[in-house]
């Protein structure tokens, strides 16, 4: 399936890209099957979104789709079927914050 | 005649500036990395036009980025610290322990022979080591499980290790320096370490001659001369003339002798350079005046340098790695200041210009001569 996702400017700048990225996802699509596949076609976004090691979110990025914050869901879970379907955009959001 | 090439860090990216020889005209590019902070870019004594630079945000972490063409372009390399073993704990800010957790790349050393060789100084407090270029990392964990490491504390800025001075004569001995632990060195390429502290004396930790705890700030060498160290400490000037075994304080005539930089001439290895600020409460430069010190006999006797330099209503500071000197003759000192300017002197300190004027606050300046 295809899902999208868009990314914060930071890292679009980062990753190389314009606009959403479209990633091919095998079985469920849950936000750790979709990180991994980010992370696989775009290396250099290893470590910024989530720990190398624990692969825990990073505390400024939250997980957003469908108008609902999924950031403390768990990475195993589904994510909307709108999301999975390609309706709905997955967004990887940097926390607002000045300076 | 040759040029220069000034690699300039701020809390909003990344700047280049060339120049000829008289180092009159620049040329400035950037900002690169545009909105992330640059803590510090340094080139590779062995290729001038190999880069490394450490970029970092609160929001995405830490990312490593490298030139091979003199900072013209850029590819992201590894960014993975991953502490070699069991972390352990430090003291925290309030005295109790707290886990090793690592935050961002604060200085990046290359190494003085080979362009993929370089050594990285990290918060929390350790010394990493890539030998291919900057793709993966490597901790020298002997530092940070030294017996002395559960009994560190971080600075304000954080438990940063933020100098590291590799020894031209000798290539298996490495300094380097923790704010707030002090300065260690290694004589066997980084497996084990000794603090070397003694000498030093500061009043805000509770055994003020401890072995460690000192908030050194910056030290720098010679490097025809490498037993012979400089040491901004948060108070005091210091220097050693053993390689570290023993430390003297300089301060001299210094109207204050708090700051974060210290440098030392290309040529005259008794010429050093400060920037004194107010107080540690009050980091901005004292009476308005920017005012650079200069020492010609090592220490001790200190000569305010104004020339080309505001000397009113001026209130920025200087921080730890945002001073430089290059290696042309005459030779040139630059500065970058927490208001975003960058000066150059282009005649060891006797006159400054101002490169630029109004970049974000300067973390970071280096230097390198072109062929």
């Amino acid at each position: 399936m295809i899902i999208r996702v868009v990314l914060p400017a930071h890292l679009r700048t980062l990753a190389h890209v314009d606009g959403e990225v479209k990633l091919d996802v095998e079985g469920v699509a849950t936000s750790r099957a979709v990180l991994d596949a980010l992370e696989a076609c775009y290396p250099m976004l290893r470590g910024t979104i989530r720990d190398h090691v624990t692969q825990q979110r990073r505390a400024f990025v939250r997980f957003f789709a469908c108008e609902q914050d999924l950031s403390h869901e768990p990475p195993d879970a589904p994510l909307p079927d709108a999301v999975a379907t390609g309706a709905e955009p997955f967004l990887v959001v940097g926390a607002m914050a000045g300076g | 005649m040759s040029g220069v090439r000034l690699l300039v860090g701020t809390r909003k990216g990344a700047f280049v500036m060339t120049s000829d020889g008289t180092r009159e005209r620049w040329d400035v590019t950037g900002p690169h990395f545009a909105g992330w902070e640059i803590y510090h870019l340094k080139g590779s004594p062995a290729d001038p036009n190999r880069l490394y630079a450490s970029q970092s945000s609160s929001w995405f972490g830490q990312v490593i980025q490298r030139s091979n063409d003199g900072g013209k372009t850029w590819e992201t390399v590894g960014n993975k610290f991953v502490y070699d073993g069991p972390t352990g704990t430090h003291l925290w800010y309030d005295g109790t322990p707290h886990p090793w957790e690592f935050e961002r790349v604060w200085h990046l050393e290359p190494s003085l022979t080979d362009p993929d060789t370089v050594y990285a100084g990290v918060e929390d407090a350790a010394l990493f080591r890539s030998t291919d270029g900057g793709h993966t990392w490597q901790e020298l964990p002997g530092l940070r499980t030294h017996g002395s490491a559960r009994s560190w504390q971080p600075g304000a800025g954080g438990m940063c290790l933020h100098t590291i001075l590799l020894d031209p004569s000798r290539p298996e001995r490495i300094f380097t320096a923790i704010s707030a632990a002090g300065v260690f060195r290694s004589d066997d390429a980084g497996k084990t370490w000794r603090p070397m502290n003694r000498g030093l004396k500061s009043d805000g930790i509770p055994d003020p001659n401890a072995e460690v705890g000192h908030c050194v700030h910056r030290i720098a060498m010679h490097r025809s001369r490498p037993s012979v160290l400089f040491m901004q400490k948060h108070w005091d000037v210091m220097r050693s003339d053993d390689a570290g075994e023993s430390w003297r304080e300089i301060s001299g005539n210094l109207p204050t002798d708090f700051g974060f930089p210290i440098d030392v001439h290309a040529h005259e290895p008794d010429t050093i350079y400060v920037v004194p600020i107010k107080s540690d409460s009050e980091h901005y430069v004292p009476d308005a005046r920017l005012r650079v010190y200069r020492s010609r006999t090592g220490g001790h006797e200190w000569e305010p340098l104004t020339k080309g330099l505001p000397q009113r209503d001026c209130y920025v500071n200087v921080l730890r790695d945002a001073m430089a000197v290059d290696s042309l003759d005459p030779c040139g000192v630059y500065f970058g200041t927490t208001g975003g300017q960058v000066y150059v002197s282009a005649d060891a300190g006797n006159s400054w210009t101002p490169i630029v004027r109004d970049l974000p606050s300067v973390v970071s300046v280096e230097v390198h001569a072109l062929p």
